[in-house]
């Protein structure tokens, strides 16, 4: 194969990568779009494969094997509520990888032709590599640390002590000077130690944030893959590997971007981490006993049967309560009896962005009754009854009433505007953020304590 | 191809001097991540899980200078490097794109 034949097929796979994110654009065109993605890759490995020059077919295949393998059986296997995890384990692994293929071009740089006359690298090159090895470096250990944090190996606490930012700041300046020196000599010392830093600080950078910021750090860790992948790209001169990594590296960045804006705080907030950890101190005033009602789950029926449109907003602890399918039941029912029932979805609902989505999808909930905080926020005030089941700070009014909240700014769902509210929860105790929720006291609410799944199991059966 | 490209191709075809292969590479870059603002700024808010799913598949296609370096022939540190690069890198492409499948199975219309 001719030079310009390969650069044609890789340029075919850039553009397949391009297609498979455009069809994500809805739902009908994604599945097409994920197919064209999987040639594209067919594509750039096939060819890559013909070039001439590799003596090591076996091993390469039984690597592919097992690997791939190992990549089908967790697909298969993995339950929808534990995506988050699965995304930073595989964020890991390209973190990984990048490292090792930046240590191999050092190790062996005839291999990728960008050897200098003398055997050594050049300096444009070794530029690259840095790069690429320390965004690697950072990824895998980041990632496994988000892992873990989202997996509950750790506690999703912030961990934070004094001089932490310091201590990153300085270990961030001996990386970027042992890069520095070994962009000069191209020596193996410098590179060691550079790796060494970028691994010990991808694992102190994420430490310090909460576990409820994981989506943010998620989509971040995405974003970094993409840009360790464009390293290799520039390394290697190939143009596909770059616009596969931009396209990577883009696609994370404005998912964080997105994430952030829900939750009305900057990425920069996110990132030095400590949320949670002092989180509620500005409710710190004496919480007065304020009155509420509440009811059984056959009242919450009766509310339901009888009115003409409802909306469910679903929230994550739904999904931990495994409720999802009994709720997807109540639906039904009151669908089939003339009820006009539609999910309303905030970005933040879940543990990464549209994981919500996902689980209710799970559940057989129809996508076009599902909707954006956007779409459905107008709706509130013609709706008769609002029923959310595992939230509780993204419909907390007091992100636009009260100044002084630690969530003031937030977009919220209005749920205070509906005619009625039924709001499922375990006890009075406060959401993740800490805050008390006025939505509780209203005169329109009727709290149902009980746990998700019992809950929808009970309406169920009194709506039956 | 780009304006850009062709501008600098006809430019240094008439000075007689080469463009770093550095800043061809950096003119793709720049102008794919603006297709990548573009197209993901477009993906429904629904489908940002599969988008990450998909995206770390794509991530994936480092598996070409994987490739790369498991090619030599003589067994080194370097050729060891490059095929558990590929192992790693396989479970993400395989892995990605048939999670991506699976969600996006999931998502029906209404009856």
């Amino acid at each position: 194969m001719s030079a310009n034949m390969v650069a044609m097929a890789y340029l075919a796979a850039a553009v397949l990568f391009i297609l498979a994110l455009k069809g994500l654009s809805s739902p009908v065109s994604a599945r097409r779009g994920n197919l064209f993605g999987m040639l594209g890759m067919a594509l750039a490995v096939g060819v890559t494969l013909s070039l001439g020059g590799s003596h090591n077919y076996l091993w390469i295949f039984l690597a592919v094997l097992i690997g791939g393998g190992t990549g089908t059986l967790i697909a298969r296997g993995i339950p929808m509520t534990h995506m988050p995890q699965l995304v930073a384990a595989m964020h890991s692994l390209v973190g990984l990888a990048a490292v090792m293929i930046a240590a191999s071009a050092l190790y062996n740089p005839q291999a990728y032709g960008i050897a200098a006359a003398d055997g050594s690298l050049h300096m444009a090159s070794r530029i690259e590599l840095f790069l690429g090895t320390f965004i690697g470096a950072i990824t895998f250990t980041a990632s496994i640390v988000a892992f873990a944090k989202l997996q509950g190996l750790v506690s999703g606490r912030p961990l934070v002590f004094t001089g932490q930012h310091l201590v990153n700041l300085l270990l961030g300046i001996i990386m970027i000077g042992s890069g520095v020196v070994f962009c000069m000599t191209g020596e193996w010392t410098p590179f060691l130690i550079m790796t060494g830093i970028a691994l010990v600080l991808g694992v102190l950078l994420i430490v310090p944030i909460g576990g409820a910021d994981m989506p943010v750090v998620v989509s971040m860790l995405n974003s970094y893959s993409g840009w360790a992948a464009a390293g290799i790209g520039f390394t290697l001169s190939n143009n596909m590997l770059i616009v596969s990594g931009a396209l990577v590296g883009s696609s994370g960045a404005i998912l964080s971007y997105i994430m952030c804006r829900a939750m009305n705080r900057s990425l920069f907030n996110v990132l030095m981490g400590g949320f949670g950890a002092v989180a509620g101190s500005s409710s710190g005033e004496a919480r007065e006993e304020r009155p509420y009602h509440s009811g059984a789950a056959e009242d919450a029926a009766f509310m339901l049967q009888n009115a003409e449109s409802v909306i469910i907003i679903p929230g994550y602890g739904l999904a931990v309560a495994r409720a999802q399918h009994a709720l997807k039941e109540v639906a039904d029912v009151l669908t089939e009896s003339g009820v006009k029932v539609r999910f309303a979805i905030h970005p933040v609902a879940g543990r990464m962005p549209g994981h919500m989505n996902v689980l209710l999808a799970e559940a057989d909930v129809p996508y076009d009754a599902v909707q954006e905080m956007d779409e459905i926020n107008p709706e509130f005030a013609e709706t008769d009854v609002a029923l959310v089941i595992g939230a509780n700070d993204v419909t907390n009014p007091s992100a636009k009433t009260d100044p002084t909240s630690s969530i003031y700014g937030m977009p919220i769902l209005d749920v205070d505007k509906a005619k009625h509210v039924i709001f499922i929860k375990r006890s009075m105790a406060a959401g993740y953020a800490g805050l008390d929720n006025d939505l509780f006291y209203m005169d329109k609410t009727m709290m149902l304590f009980s746990d998700a799944k019992k809950a929808c199991e009970d309406m169920l059966h009194s709506l039956k | 191809m780009n304006p850009e490209l062709a501008n600098a191709a006809v430019q240094s075809s008439a000075h007689g001097a080469t463009v770093d292969p550095f800043v061809f590479g950096f003119t793709v870059f720049v102008l794919a991540v603006f297709i990548g603002y573009q197209v993901v700024w477009n993906v429904t808010p629904a489908l940002h899980t599969p988008l990450m799913s998909v995206t770390n598949a794509i991530s994936g296609i480092i598996v070409v200078g994987a490739i790369l370096a498991a090619a030599p022939a003589e067994m080194n540190l370097g050729s060891i490097l490059g095929l558990v690069a590929v192992a790693l890198v396989s479970v993400n492409i395989f892995g990605g794109f048939l999670v991506t499948q699976r969600m996006l199975a999931m998502f029906r219309k209404r009856k």
